[in-house]
């Protein structure tokens, strides 16, 4: 099969991508019985409660925002982005893996995708949520942010759309949709399980309504398997595009630092990266908690591990060229901007980013390191890190440090600011809970056919 | 026998899906036609043993695209040239380039909402109730472990116990007949 690694097979044993002696039921079962007949864990009570918790402090910083305005972010001119663009790269980057994970490796027919594409699926759901909102409040009076969207108003005023602020609305937009009716889409047939399982009425009546009358019918899954390639296919494009346009919002203008033509692709590159650190962070104590070890194997870990490689080392190409642009260049203000990443007052930023996003991961090369699950799961947060200082350094030091020395300045976050990002961090996690409570995290369907087709392989 | 407006048909299941599509061949050979499988995933070599014909839901994607990027672009063309030009230093008022990533978008989301919609039309979802959740063995099973095989009543080659007769014939592990309400 393709999804063999290189090395000698016979000394080294391969991680399956499911453990043998998985039946059609069996599957079914354990998947389905995380959500309908296991009790709720102390562990989850207390993860939801955190959580929730969090998102009060959430609910509280917006409130409190809605109240006094943006003054209470430590954003102030020349630095008029701060925490709210950075946190909105940093989701969005962090939501580019389940569409990644569903589309492109399903386009490539790698099977190791099938036991991890719902649940990456959902965290990009959440992920695009928790970034919508930060563009949203940083508008400063969001409820008018209608005026984004063209509609006929009363005053004959239409978008811009030759503005990548424009473009970026439509992307992330479209690109939530989008990921909304994919995960809807491979839901279906197991949403159709759970309404045949459930025993309580209220759940089968939600679960039926929710799987609209999903028989399994062969004309039906005929159609169904043809607007699943399709939305594959739709989405791999949609996937490449979004943070490129986000990139746009940063390379379009002429800030040094920013006015660079290797933004869209390094853009890209650093959200898979980060987002394949997510997946990670997620899976591994998912796994552990509901004993999914025979579904999430080493070798999705691993595998996920080689793309987080791979997409670090073309983020420090990005870096290295950025660096290496400046020079060439010549150019005065972007010269001038790489030496404040190195020696100006926010450089230990850099230096961290540089440990966290380019030396930590070497790691990854050795296989003892990729399959070690404990110190995957602190690399995953380490690279999370280092992905948003790197958004942190671009928005940052650029602003403090453009053309004019009248117009740099200095910025750091309130107390709001961080409450507002860690309330961010706790709606994610908090619908996570959720998530793997009432939805199958795992694709039962999908792993019926893998069944399948590794029972067919043993004959 | 005549027709029998409260049977909707009988259903044989299978334990395998190699099973199912054996069962599906012999059923067509034997020439009834309004037949139809249900599987909880989907079964490789299936839709050729019915003999499903190429379905539409690519083309009312390509529909769906094509409408989205068209649409989007001539509404930016529209609203740029027409409704609110705006003079910047003369440039050209049709700024195609720059239109290009919400074309992209809008054809984007045009295709996929028609891939999805079109797809739940023609398979006629929602529909919340069919015949065969009658059958207590179909709904346990239908979605989890188990293949089935429906000949319906309106197949004009359907006779209640011969059609039963047949699928027990072969190797069915329960026949059952399927109730109209």
């Amino acid at each position: 099969m393709s999804t063999r690694p290189p090395y000698n097979t016979e000394e080294v044993q391969v991680a399956p991508v499911i453990e043998p002696g998985h039946t059609y039921s069996s599957v079914t079962d354990k998947i389905s019985a995380i959500v309908l007949t296991r009790p709720t864990s102390l562990g989850w009570v207390a993860g939801f409660a955190l959580t929730f918790s969090l998102v009060m402090v959430l609910t509280i910083s917006l409130a409190w925002l809605l109240i006094k305005g943006v003054g209470i972010w430590g954003i102030n001119i020349p630095i008029g982005w701060g925490f709210a663009i950075v946190n909105f790269v940093w989701w969005i980057g962090i939501g580019h893996a389940g569409t990644l994970i569903s589309a492109i490796l399903f386009l490539l027919n790698q099977k190791w995708r099938t036991s991890i594409n719902r649940f990456a699926e959902a965290m990009t759901l959440f992920a695009v949520a928790c970034a919508g909102i930060f563009p949203l409040i940083h508008t400063g009076r969001p409820w008018m942010a209608y005026y984004m969207f063209p509609y006929p108003s009363t005053m004959g005023l239409w978008p811009q759309f030759r503005s990548p602020l424009i473009w970026d609305v439509f992307a992330v937009s479209t690109y939530g949709t989008v990921s909304l009716l994919f995960w809807f889409v491979g839901l279906i047939p197991d949403l159709a399980t759970l309404r045949d399982r459930a025993v309580k009425k209220p759940l089968q009546i939600v679960y039926g309504m929710l799987a609209m009358g999903w028989r399994g019918s062969a004309r039906h899954w005929h159609r169904y398997q043809t607007a699943y390639l399709l939305l594959a296919g739709l989405a791999t494009p949609l996937v490449l595009s979004v943070h490129t346009v986000v990139s746009f919002d940063f390379a379009v203008a002429i800030v040094p630092g920013w006015h660079t033509t290797i933004f869209p692709p390094y853009f890209v590159a650093g959200a898979i990266y980060s987002g394949f650190a997510m997946v990670l962070t997620i899976a591994i104590p998912l796994r552990k908690a509901y004993d999914l070890e025979d579904f999430i194997t080493l070798h999705h870990l691993e595998n996920m591990a080689k793309v987080m490689l791979a997409t670090g080392l073309i983020v420090a190409y990005g870096y290295f060229f950025e660096y290496f642009m400046s020079i060439y260049s010549g150019n005065k203000f972007d010269l001038y901007l790489t030496k404040m990443r190195f020696h100006g007052p926010y450089s230990h930023f850099y230096y961290m980013l540089i440990l966290c996003n380019i030396l930590t991961p070497q790691l990854l090369w050795f296989r003892k390191a990729r399959t070690n699950v404990a110190l995957l799961f602190v690399m995953s947060l380490v690279v999370n890190l280092g992905m948003w200082l790197e958004r942190f350094v671009i928005v940052v030091i650029s602003l403090t440090r453009d053309f004019m020395p009248s117009a740099w300045g200095r910025y750091s976050a309130t107390a709001w600011d961080y409450a507002t990002f860690v309330g961010t961090i706790g709606l994610f996690v908090m619908l996570l809970f959720l998530f793997v409570r009432v939805m199958p995290a795992i694709s039962i369907a999908e792993m019926r056919e893998l069944v399948a087709e590794t029972s067919e392989g043993h004959e | 026998m005549e027709h029998r407006s409260h049977v909707y048909g009988v259903v044989a299941e299978f334990p395998t899906p190699h099973d199912l599509i054996h069962a599906v061949e012999r059923t067509r050979d034997a020439g009834y036609r309004r037949i139809e499988a249900y599987t909880p995933f989907p079964v490789e070599g299936l839709s050729e043993a019915l003999a499903l014909k190429r379905n539409n839901v690519s083309l009312i994607t390509l529909i769906g695209g094509l409408t989205g990027g068209l649409g989007g672009f001539f509404f930016q063309y529209w609203v740029s040239v027409i409704a609110y030009p705006l003079n910047i230093g003369g440039r050209p008022l049709n700024s195609w380039p720059a239109f290009i990533p919400v074309t992209f978008e809008l054809t984007v989301l045009g295709a996929a909402l028609s891939a999805v919609f079109g797809m739940l039309a023609l398979n006629g979802l929602p529909r919340p109730h069919h015949p065969l959740f009658n059958v207590h063995r179909f709904v346990k099973h239908a979605t989890s472990d188990r293949f089935f095989l429906c000949i319906e009543a309106r197949d004009p080659k359907f006779n209640l116990s011969e059609s039963a007769r047949f699928l027990q014939g072969l190797h069915a592990a329960h026949v059952m007949e399927v109730e109209d309400d």
